[in-house]
């Protein structure tokens, strides 16, 4: 149904820590092995030992540099998939109902077999979370695994989304960002956590939370004050040659 | 955004079709039997072969029916009715006309208006997306009606609108270029929105998530180049508009008619092929493409 | 209007059974849970209670499921019948591949056994491999280590009984600052990242030393984008700085390294460099309390650091008195190293001052009780939460030994070795050098070797060569020019076999080892080498046997091929006695099982070689009737005894009483044990054993109760390497074995016993101004060697792979996106893709490893990206360095252990008009397995 449901009781959603994600495309792949055995169609794959291999993924990992105006560049890995928006363009747009939000957990499904294949959510998204898988001429996108974070026949650790299950880094977190007490609010409210595009008004579900500030020992004039300061000061020499050294050592054994 | 061959074709035949009846239901021109069967064929050919057109980038066509189901908040199944209803209208009118010789007035009317209707519904199909900053503005709508009435009055011989609607439309598109060229900057939505990396500093897309393409890329990422597009503006701009009136302003033959239309048509679908191929999915700052 | 919406299924049946195994998608031993729907193989995902990856799974293993069903899978034995390259075989049944494997090798065992030589890749069966080979009898033997990361395994080896990856691991726990060399997507891979993510979610410090930043250095807080190959300097630099304020952890130095121990100063003595012993063989220490000499491990001994020794005329000094004459010299003062390193010295500084800060002011203490080797009990443990890891960037360079060898003296010097917040090793680590075998290569035809092939040499006396000087070993291991090459030096195989130098051979047999692509140096070159004929018009490497599982570029190289199993089809252990995947508290060794069995005819290669070594009469695999010993593997694995009561598999072994770990007699049902354990079997150490272990009698204890030892082993920690030493005193004159007059001024050099650095081979040998670039390879996190590109889905997310560039390169050049440049070395040229990548060292450029692929291979499109974008840098490395003019053949290798040197290649760059497709374009091999389908809808429960 592609009228947004006026809430929903939960907000389920990821958070992505993109300062501590690798990048090692464990998520994408796991996603993909996860979607294609499970709900809905396979995610296909075209020509895939062929010249242009070409499939549909529900995730998949971007990278950024990003030049700060003093200081080396950094890199940043970036996985995307579906924000489970609470105005979900994607759903309104859809003609036929096949997509639509959950009223239990905010969840954006497409019921596979009310699609058309119009491709106009996937116009009406931002993000490029939608894909269209060109076997099965439906819309693909990511459902959190919502065959599995209720499946009763997988152990309860397992019940979260296939990709932060395999996360190595732990840099993906499942839970629900309507609760301001669960794990994943809290972490999002020390960190600062964002939303992408937010200027687009999707109010998206999951969040991103920010790279720590990196390579402040370029700068070692600065010494802040306060806790914020980890840095040492510079080493004070106790000795400039081997014999003052070895004084030195003479009388720091004595204490030992 | 990709020109797919089936939305070009779509938009800009169901757009001139539509257009045609609007016309029609107003009673101009002012005909019956045979010629109103003639007029009235060409109107269905051409808005009808539109939406079968648009049927062939469906995954699943034979699912088309339930696109009727959710014209709360979907444009496209608002057109799927409003495009049905008006068919429905102008056929029982055009019957009037064609077997009875009976103008039922009001009804034409009310089909003249749902044609309308049917063409701003497609318009807004587009001119909803947030996500293709080009298209989100209320010149989209003005625009494909302004053209659809246009090309209508054009293909109904209604010269003296025509000659009004034609330089009207031209300069609505004109506006919309321009504003466009700068709609994706203005919008807002930007590489440091998209990643929220900007605090940090200038952001580049380094690697692709995949080194292969895929179906965003294809669908949303197409490059036009600036030289391209100025030679297609001028042939969409000339053809569309320019030569149809200058066609109109000829003495009248069938001929000059018929070159009008078929100058007004291939101009509008390069104005159309442009209307996808230029339009910038915000997607694309993802790659690092537009 | 209420809100409707479809009900969907949120508990659907996800599988029929779940089969646990050990992942194979790279060398990190992750166990996996199969999930199996109508017998087939459904999805794969990490096993939750595995000691290795605790449920995470990287892309690889989850991919598992498209390389398990990969249409380059080869499908049955095969002889060729085209020319070697052409890729032309006739499939042939098992006994007649066999029968000709039997045919071209029992004469060799009867004859001269040194003329197989055996070499596996990607092996993790080394201890049974070796076993075969050491029956046979060719001391030609060896894994791929050599190539890899020896450097790094026998420095931590050498300097402290133990490395990183297998052999240890940061104390992920407790650490507070995670210091990083040359570490890309290696060795460990999942716990890396498991642990990174563990610190990082403390708040805890990544530093990343590594000219690219990408992966683990991207993470990292603080990047040290340094200059390839000058990581050595930069540490000693560390080491400068960190002497020079005396933050160095002396308590520990004293007590629980060679810090104290004496060095005789005398110049003119034979024993000049060489440590003080008593006549057990024992060090010798002054005792502070008494003033005495003293052997170094007697009870209650406080060895003193700073006292001297005189006897018999003779100066003895400690240790650490050479380490503070050597390192507080002006030359390693980080203003004298700051522009070759490309780091700031206020950086340096920086980060000395740092690492002293975490290790000394941020002290960890545990209130555990230990008691040490001396006897001594310690109410608590100390920590010092600074932990480093290192891996093939610090290693793959010449200078790569003694690069290591600092960095692990930087580590020992922090005390940060086997304390709470450092680094710990995993057992069977740590174990000293002098309970390593020594390499063995004493060869008598029809018998097996004398010992084990591979070893850790003490000195001169143990190096493989002939009566006449030259080598035994057809890779010139363990002789004067790489005198500690512990794992062989694989790379130079077939170039020596070609050049008949030492001697030739007749049968080269691999193992998983893609040499003619992205496993050898000098890919062209190699091809030759295997076509190449004499002048009777026989081929000069007359056979080859080749295993894998994959059609891959070598198989169109060999004459007979033995088709292995995929990873789910096959038995395989991963045992304390080879690489096991012990964690620092715990002991674990891992099976795999065949959750699936082959649907070609296909065998694992373990298995054949049960077969074949029945059929040539090796002791070790026939019984006393001559029948066949071990039916297959798994046969092997459970009855196997390396000596009584201890064979591959440490768990569930049959105890007098009933099951019995460690040690114990073959139990027939031990596998089954392993399956329902899900495929392990793990045994933790006590708390009071968990830290300290080499000093730690606890440990100690436990580990002879696991038969890891036969006696307690404890050591001290070797910054200084005392068979370096004998090495150049050899070259020095003294001693009845000597090197050749050619080696001698770089044995002295090189092998120092206390760390040093000095510029790669490779810049005194080419014109460094002409070749001003560094160039490099990591492997990507989503990708394995060449195996991930058969892999439907991996290889979409690494198709082909660019040139990075940094941007003064970028821009000096005029270069544009989808821009092409012509990469030229002292070798070679190749033309390649070019990318712009910013946060990057300025004089390094970097591409993915073994992206590229042959044409007709892996059972891709001739046209696959692989080939017409893809490219291998290897084509510009050679295996040995431009020529001198003396006639002789320099390896490009470490001077100490042989490890390739491939880190230390230099080009140039120079934009040219886009080729075709990349150069050196070579022709098409044709494909034994044809090519895939073109299109994938995979799903096994449909």
């Amino acid at each position: 149904m592609t009228q947004l449901p006026e809430r929903t009781e939960k907000k389920l959603g990821l958070v992505i820590d993109l300062d501590t994600c690798v990048g090692c495309h464990a998520c994408v792949v796991s996603c993909k092995g996860w979607n294609t055995e499970n709900y809905g169609a396979p995610l296909s794959d075209q020509d895939p030992y062929g010249s242009a291999p070409s499939g549909t993924f529900l995730n998949r990992v971007h990278s950024y540099e990003v030049q700060p105006e003093e200081g080396a560049a950094q890199l940043i890995h970036f996985p995307k998939s579906c924000l489970h928006c609470e105005d979900a363009p994607c759903v309104t747009v859809c003609p036929t109902g096949a997509s639509y939000k959950r009223v239990e957990d905010g969840i954006v499904l497409v019921n596979e077999t009310d699609c058309i294949g119009c491709g106009l959510c996937a116009w009406a998204c931002p993000y490029g979370a939608r894909e269209m898988d060109a076997a099965e001429g439906v819309m693909k996108k990511c459902t959190l695994c919502v065959d599995r974070i209720y499946n009763e026949n997988l152990p309860e650790e397992d019940r979260e989304p296939a990709c932060v299950r395999t996360c190595p880094a732990g840099a993906r977190h499942f839970g629900d960002l309507g609760d301001p007490d669960s794990d994943v609010s809290q972490l999002v409210e020390a960190r600062g956590g964002v939303d992408l595009m937010p200027e687009q008004g999707t109010k998206p579900v999951n969040k991103y939370l920010p790279p720590r500030p990196k390579d402040r020992m370029d700068r070692p004039a600065v010494q802040p004050e306060g806790d914020i300061d980890v840095l040492a000061p510079l080493l004070k020499p106790v000795a400039e040659e081997p014999k003052g050294f070895i004084g030195w050592l003479d009388k720091a054994l004595e204490k030992i | 955004m990709h020109p797919a061959p089936s939305v070009i074709i779509f938009t800009t035949l169901s757009g001139l079709g539509f257009g045609l009846l609007v016309w029609l239901g107003l009673g101009r021109p002012d005909v019956t039997g045979w010629m109103a069967f003639a007029f009235f064929a060409i109107a269905y050919a051409l808005a009808v072969g539109g939406l079968m057109a648009s049927t062939f980038h469906l995954g699943h066509p034979e699912r088309a029916m339930k696109a009727f189901t959710q014209w709360r908040t979907s444009w496209l199944s608002r057109e799927a009715w409003l495009s049905v209803m008006a068919l429905i209208v102008m056929a029982l009118y055009g019957a009037g006309l064609v077997f009875l010789g009976t103008p039922w007035t009001a009804l034409g009317w009310l089909g003249a208006a749902l044609s309308l209707l049917t063409v701003y519904s497609t318009s807004m199909i587009y001119g909803q997306l947030t996500t293709v900053p080009r298209w989100k503005t209320p010149l989209t709508p003005a625009l494909m009606a302004a053209i659809a009435l246009a090309g209508g009055a054009l293909l109904a011989g209604q010269a003296p609108a025509a000659l009004i609607l034609l330089p009207v439309a031209a300069v609505l598109q004109v506006l919309w270029w321009v504003r466009g060229d700068m709609a994706l900057s203005r919008s807002g939505t930007d590489m440091a929105s998209a990643t929220q990396l900007g605090d940090i500093g200038a952001v580049r897309a380094f690697e692709p998530p995949h080194t292969g393409t895929n179906y965003l890329l294809r669908e949303f990422v197409h490059v036009v180049g600036r030289k391209h597009s100025i030679k297609l503006r001028v042939i969409a701009l000339v053809l569309g508009y320019v030569l149809p009136v200058l066609l109109l302003l000829a003495p009248f033959t069938h001929l000059v008619a018929f070159l009008a239309v078929a100058s007004h048509l291939a101009g509008i679908a390069a104005s159309r092929w442009l209307f996808f191929a230029e339009a910038e999915h915000v997607v694309g700052l993802y790659y690092g493409k537009r | 209007m209420t809100h409707h919406q479809p009900k969907i299924e949120t508990s659907p049946k996800v599988s029929d059974e779940v089969r646990k195994t050990t992942c194979y998608m790279c060398a990190c031993r992750c166990g996996i849970n199969v999930h199996m729907k109508d017998r087939k193989v459904a999805y794969i995902e990490g096993n939750r209670d595995h000691p290795v990856n605790r449920g995470v799974l990287c892309a690889k293993g989850s991919a598992g499921i498209m390389q398990h069903n990969a249409p380059s899978r080869l499908r049955a034995p095969m002889k060729r019948v085209g020319p070697r390259g052409s890729g032309e075989f006739e499939e042939i049944s098992w006994d007649e591949a066999l029968e000709i494997a039997t045919g071209w090798l029992a004469p060799l065992r009867a004859e001269a056994p040194e003329k197989l030589a055996f070499f596996t890749g990607r092996d993790q069966s080394q201890s049974f491999t070796s076993y075969w080979a050491q029956n046979f009898g060719t001391p030609n033997y060896a894994a791929h280590g050599g190539f890899c990361s020896v450097n790094m395994a026998a420095a931590g080896i050498y300097t402290m009984g133990g490395a990183f990856w297998e052999f240890g691991q940061p104390d992920w726990d407790h650490t507070k600052l995670f210091m990083i060399f040359g570490v890309a997507e290696d060795h460990d891979s999942n716990p890396i990242k498991m642990g990174i993510g563990k610190i990082k979610a403390r708040g805890a410090k990544v530093i990343g030393v590594n000219p690219i930043r990408s992966g683990y250095n991207a993470v990292a807080d603080e990047w040290v984008g340094i200059t390839p190959g000058t990581d050595g300097l930069f540490i000693l630099s560390l080491v400068h700085e960190l002497l020079r304020a005396g933050r160095i952890d002396l308590d520990y130095l004293a007590r629980y390294t060679n810090a104290p121990v004496l060095v005789n100063m005398d110049p003119e003595s034979p024993e000049h460099g060489l440590l003080m012993r008593d006549e057990d063989g024992k060090t010798l220490v002054i005792d502070r309390k008494t003033g005495k000499l003293t052997p170094f491990d007697q009870k209650g001994v406080q060895p003193d650091l700073s006292a001297s020794y005189r006897h018999g005329g003779i100066t003895h000094k400690p240790v650490m008195h050479l380490i503070a004459e050597r390192y507080m010299d002006a030359q390693y003062a980080p203003e004298a190293v700051a522009g070759r390193c490309g780091i700031s010295a206020d950086k340096i500084r920086t980060i000395a001052a740092e690492l002293a800060r975490v290790a000394f002011d941020e002290e960890i203490v545990l209130d555990q009780e230990w008691t040490d080797f001396r006897g001594e009990t310690h109410k608590q443990m100390k920590g010092r939460p600074v932990a480093f890891h290192a891996m093939r960037g610090i290693s793959a360079h010449s200078n790569g030994f003694q690069t290591c060898r600092a960095l692990h003296v930087l580590q020992i010097l922090l005390g940060s070795v086997e304390v709470p917040g450092g680094f710990r090793f995993k057992p069977p680590y740590p174990k000293p050098v002098s309970a390593h075998p020594k390499p063995h290569s004493k060869v008598t035809p029809d018998s097996p070797l004398d010992g084990p092939h591979l070893g850790f040499v003490q000195g001169p006396d143990d190096l493989a060569l002939k009566d006449d000087g030259s080598p035994v070993r057809i890779d010139k291991a363990f002789t004067w020019e790489n005198p500690m090459s512990a794992h062989g030096l694989m790379h130079m195989v077939i170039s020596n076999a070609h050049a008949g130098d030492p001697y030739k051979i007749d049968t080269l047999f691999m193992y998983m080892a893609n040499m003619s692509w992205n496993s050898s140096m000098n890919t062209g070159g190699v091809i030759d080498m295997l076509t190449d004929k004499d002048e009777n018009g026989e081929h000069v490497i007359p056979h080859i046997i080749y295993s894998d599982a994959y059609s891959s570029e070598m198989v169109a190289y060999a004459d007979l091929i033995l088709p292995d199993t995929t990873y789910l089809e096959r038995h395989d252990c991963i045992s304390l006695l080879d690489r096991p995947i012990c964690e620092a508290d715990a002991a674990a060794d891992a099976i795999r099982w065949p959750v699936v069995e082959p649907d070609r005819d296909v065998r694992g290669f373990q298995s054949t070689l049960c077969d074949l070594g029945a059929r040539l009469g090796l002791p070790g695999f026939v019984n006393s009737d001559g029948s066949q010993k071990y039916a297959d593997y798994a046969d092997y694995i459970t009855n196997h005894e390396r000596k009584p009561g201890i064979g591959p598999l440490a768990g569930w072994r049959k105890g007098e009483t009933g099951p019995s770990h460690g040690r114990g007699a073959p139990n027939p049902e031990q596998l089954d044990r392993y399956i329902e354990n899900g495929g392990f079997f793990v045994k933790h150490i006590p708390d009071a054993a968990s830290y300290y272990k080499p000093w730690n009698m606890a440990y100690q204890d436990w580990a002879v109760e696991l038969g890891i030892f036969d006696s307690p082993q404890p050591y001290i920690f070797d910054l200084y390497v005392e068979p370096l030493r004998r090495f150049q005193l050899a070259a020095e004159g003294h001693g009845e074995r000597q090197p050749p007059d050619h080696l001698r001024e770089r044995i002295r050099e090189t092998l120092d016993p206390l760390p040093i650095w000095y510029p790669p081979f490779e810049d005194g040998g080419i014109d460094t101004e002409e070749f001003p670039v560094h160039a490099l390879t990591q492997r990507p996190m989503a990708m394995y060697h060449s195996w991930g590109s058969q892999n439907a889905w991996l290889r979409q997310i690494h198709g082909h792979n660019p040139l990075y560039l940094p941007t003064g390169l970028w821009e000096a050049n005029g270069f544009a996106e989808g821009d092409w440049a012509r990469v030229t070395s002292a070798h070679g040229e190749i033309t390649v893709p070019v990318a712009h990548m910013a946060a990057l060292n300025e004089n390094t450029v970097w591409t993915w490893n073994a992206i590229g692929k042959r044409k007709g291979a892996w059972a891709l499109d001739k046209d696959a990206p692989e080939a017409t974008r893809g490219f291998l840098l290897n084509h510009l490395i050679h295996e040995l360095l431009p020529p001198k003019g003396d006639g002789l053949r320099w390896a490009n290798s470490d001077p100490i252990t042989g490890q390739a040197a491939w880190f230390d290649l230099r080009v140039k760059i120079e934009k040219v008009a886009a080729p075709a497709e990349s150069q050196p374009g070579l022709p098409q091999i044709h494909s034994p397995v044809g090519q895939g389908p073109d299109h994938l809808e995979w799903k096994v429960g449909k």
